[in-house]
């Protein structure tokens, strides 16, 4: 049976994603939890306790009881799912009823959304196909793609084999240098770099990076690296320090390929209540970090 | 010449009247005003049986629509000149000799742009400018000319005080080409309108990106397929007006327009609008153009007097005419509801395949109407898919879906446009509103238009959600210049009345960002 991916949403063009014009495909579920997370709603995975069900306005939501109807696939957090049901059964999500209110993403208390759909590399590859010739490729994003590999490694076969440039966005925990099958179908990661400085890396995200930037080096080495991406967080941790820590350390690979700096600033918007008490970087600061990346070599930009 | 009653002329009168006591019309607006007046006492045209319960009736009842042409046309509506022929031979009436640089090629164009008449009395094309200009660059440094090209430009807004005067730059890429970008990007001024001819194969990236980037700033240039206007009219065409593709070394007499949806209204059913109300108006608007056509050519005196024929800057062989319309979508919902169906123009595939059908029918007459002074073109007219008129309610230009129904995925809209542009050799055009953020990838931009030509759209136009120039339905206004006449003050720009209406009825600024 062809692998089957939990994909949260599907935006057929974007701008945002990567150079040009971009179908990005959403996974399901984050090995992660940044407190400044914009989608904190991709990070965990359904587990059908139904609560979101009466807070739908429009009866997009019901219950089931044939999890064959839903294809459940198997993923490394099925255990979650016996957590706190309201009573046997699955959450069934209707797209052609839903009026997108976020009702049900505001009232799970599991960080997780209703409105997830199972798909195979096939079915997403023809949602792409609508989309060409008026795209340069795709990008999957998440929540963390490669916690799902088979399923990119599927659906980059099938889009190179139609002409498309095939990024992922990723938190760099996956070993790259460990899946050669990935990496060969794969033109390029966009990878989070949320802090140089371990320590502040686990504050922010909950874990340690030596992984992330073990990756970062070997990808840039590969000329695989199109963009990393800091998020500047005032008060969180010094993040002109991390920047310039990260250029330093990623410098000497530039020659193998460019590599483009995303600098964000953060927006307390989207974030989770009791994580948004933090102030948005002005933008003279991040001029001067764009300037002291430019100067290093990287293209820059501040988003 | 027909008589008249003594009635209109007391009315024409109130008019006059009107006009020169005007708070907020400028002398030239009222110059124009008032030859629009005395021509109103006309009668001159032999006109076809039937068009007056068409043409002359309240705009919601309206079929037919000769946009103010007036009367007893004396010159055709618009003239595309050859001005390559001025830079080569300069112009013996204007007293002109051949430019030997490039202070003396911007002097003798900014002269010869004031004798350019056309139905606005200003010239609606000035030229592939970058091919023009480029020439006179050789041995100018960058900061030379750009300070001249920029004073150019300014020069031009500033005197041809109406947005439908229209420049092209491309599909060649050229340091002119840029250098113009450079200066409309810095002026943001809303005259001229720019086109740039894209081809993938002829236009580098580079210049395509340097085009995107002065469309966020400025709303312009647009990006015109440059295979699909050089397939159909040759090499030598221009992008002139709103965006109408016409030969250059001539023009369009005339432009009159269907209303579609008004058209509609008259009919019972989709079979009785299809077999005969359609074919009816049709027939009585083509020979409405015919009768404008034969006045213009035999009788006005136009091509026996103007310079512009005698020197050849123009001439007969290379005129046409455009037949136009709008209101394609509210003329197929008009017929749903009629029928009782379900669906609408732009969402509903079978909504969709009845203006496919209507557009077949249209272009299938147009084949087999003959005008003999058409010569440019096969002696047959061009379809156009008209911009609109400020005084449009509920009638959409051309073939564009309503604003506020646009699809929700840009790509769901642009698959609908894939139907339409084919039919409109003199243009079409749709517009879309882009987020801020595509400033840090103008390649978003680039890319759409690259799909969009490889799936045969024509015409496509881009602006900032937030940008003060702002493109009404072909042409460019500054909102801050609409505010200013909203309070009653005079503007300069003739266009910038057109697009306060079209702010109040067309919804202009209410369309989707994308
Ligand atoms: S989305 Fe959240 S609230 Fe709804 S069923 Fe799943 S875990 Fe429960
Ligand atoms: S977003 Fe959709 S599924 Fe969720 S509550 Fe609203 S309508 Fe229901």
């Amino acid at each position: 049976m062809a692998v089957e991916a939990l994909v949260n949403k599907i935006i057929p063009f974007s701008s945002v994603d990567g150079p040009g014009n971009r179908t990005a495909v959403f996974l399901q579920g984050c090995n992660f939890d940044c407190r400044y997370c914009h989608n904190p709603e991709t990070i965990h995975l359904c587990v059908s306790c139904g609560l979101c069900v009466e807070k739908c306005p429009t009866g997009a939501l019901s219950w089931t009881d044939e999890p064959e109807d839903l294809r459940e696939v198997r993923h490394r957090d099925g255990e979650e799912r016996e957590r706190g049901r309201l009573r046997p059964g699955y959450v069934r999500y209707d797209a052609a009823k839903c009026v997108l209110c976020d009702a049900c993403i505001g009232n799970c208390p599991h960080g997780s959304s209703p409105r997830i759909t199972h798909m195979t590399a096939e079915a997403v590859m023809k949602q792409v196909r609508r989309q060409m010739p008026y795209i340069r490729g795709i990008t999957v994003s998440g929540g963390e793609c490669t916690r799902q590999r088979d399923f990119l490694v599927g659906l980059f076969t099938l889009a190179r084999a139609e002409g498309l440039d095939c990024l992922l966005d990723s938190n760099g925990t996956l070993d790259f240098s460990k899946d050669p099958e990935l990496l060969a179908v794969t033109d390029g990661v966009m990878l989070d770099i949320k802090a140089f400085d371990a320590a502040d890396h686990r504050l922010v995200t909950g874990h340690d990076n030596a992984m992330v930037l073990q990756n970062a080096r070997y990808l840039a080495s590969l000329g695989k690296l199109p963009e990393i991406r800091t998020v500047i967080v005032p008060g969180l941790f010094d993040g002109e320090e991390s920047v310039r820590r990260t250029a330093g350390f990623l410098a000497p690979y530039l020659k193998a390929g460019a590599i483009r700096y995303k600098l964000i600033r953060y927006r307390p918007m989207g974030v989770r209540a009791q994580y948004a008490a933090h102030p948005t970087p002005d933008l003279a600061f991040m001029e001067r970090l764009k300037r002291m990346v430019c100067e290093m070599g990287f293209t820059a930009v501040i988003a | 010449m027909r008589e008249i009653s003594m009635e209109r002329v007391e009315q024409i009168r109130q008019d006059i009247y009107g006009t020169i006591t005007s708070l907020t019309m400028t002398h030239e607006q009222k110059l124009t005003a008032m030859c629009n007046h005395a021509d109103s006492l006309m009668e001159v045209l032999d006109l076809p049986e039937g068009l007056d319960e068409l043409l002359n009736v309240p705009i919601e009842k309206k079929c037919i629509c000769d946009l103010n042409e007036g009367h007893a046309p004396m010159r055709p509506r618009y003239i595309v000149p050859d001005y390559g022929k001025l830079m080569r031979d300069g112009c013996e009436f204007l007293k002109l000799d051949p430019p030997k640089d490039l202070q003396e090629a911007l002097n003798a164009l900014l002269i010869f742009y004031k004798h350019v008449p056309s139905v606005t009395n200003y010239p609606v094309f000035i030229g592939n400018l970058d091919q023009l200009i480029e020439p006179f660059l050789e041995g100018v440094d960058d900061e030379t000319a750009f300070k001249a090209i920029r004073l150019f430009m300014m020069h031009i807004d500033r005197t041809i005080v109406d947005s439908f005067c229209h420049a092209d730059i491309g599909p060649k890429p050229t340091r002119a080409g840029l250098l113009i970008m450079k200066a409309e990007a810095e002026l943001e001024d809303a005259t001229p309108n720019l086109t740039m001819r894209y081809d993938p194969e002829i236009t580098s990236d580079e210049f395509a990106l340097a085009g995107v980037d002065c469309a966020l700033h400025s709303a312009k240039p647009s990006f015109a397929n440059h295979k699909m206007f050089s397939s159909e009219l040759g090499e030598n065409y221009a992008i002139a007006s709103c965006y109408n593709g016409l030969l250059i070394g001539g023009g369009s007499y005339t432009l009159c327009r269907l209303i579609l949806n008004h058209i509609a209204d008259r009919a019972d059913s989709i079979e009785q609008f299809k077999k005969e109300t359609l074919p009816y108006v049709l027939d009585i608007m083509a020979r409405y153009m015919d009768a404008r056509i034969k006045f213009m050519v035999e009788e006005s005196n136009f091509f026996e007097y103007s310079f512009l024929v005698k020197e050849g800057f123009i001439s007969k062989e290379r005129f046409s005419a455009m037949y136009g319309l709008v209101g394609l979508a509210e003329c197929v919902n008009t017929l749903f509801e009629k029928e009782g169906k379900e669906g609408r123009f732009g969402h509903n595939e079978e909504a969709n395949q009845l203006g496919v059908e209507i557009m077949d029918i249209i272009e299938a007459f147009n084949n087999a109407h003959e005008n003999p002074y058409c010569l440019g073109t096969g002696k047959r007219f061009l379809l156009h898919a008209q911009v609109g008129l400020a005084e449009d309610i509920c009638t959409s230009p051309g073939t564009r879906i309503p604003i506020g129904e646009e699809p929700k995925e840009l790509i769901d809209h642009l698959r609908v446009l894939e139907k339409f542009h084919k039919y409109f050799p003199s243009g079409t055009g749709d517009i879309f509103p882009i987020d801020i953020t595509v400033h840090n990838n103008p390649e978003y931009v680039l890319d759409i238009v690259k799909g969009s030509f490889k799936e045969g759209i024509r015409y496509l136009s881009f602006y900032r959600g937030d940008s003060d120039v702002i493109r009404v339905t072909g042409y460019l206004v500054k909102r801050s210049e609409m505010e200013k006449l909203d309070r009653g003050e005079a503007v300069l720009q003739n266009t910038t009345g057109l697009g306060l209406g079209s702010a109040k009825y067309g919804k202009i600024l209410e369309r989707k960002v994308r």
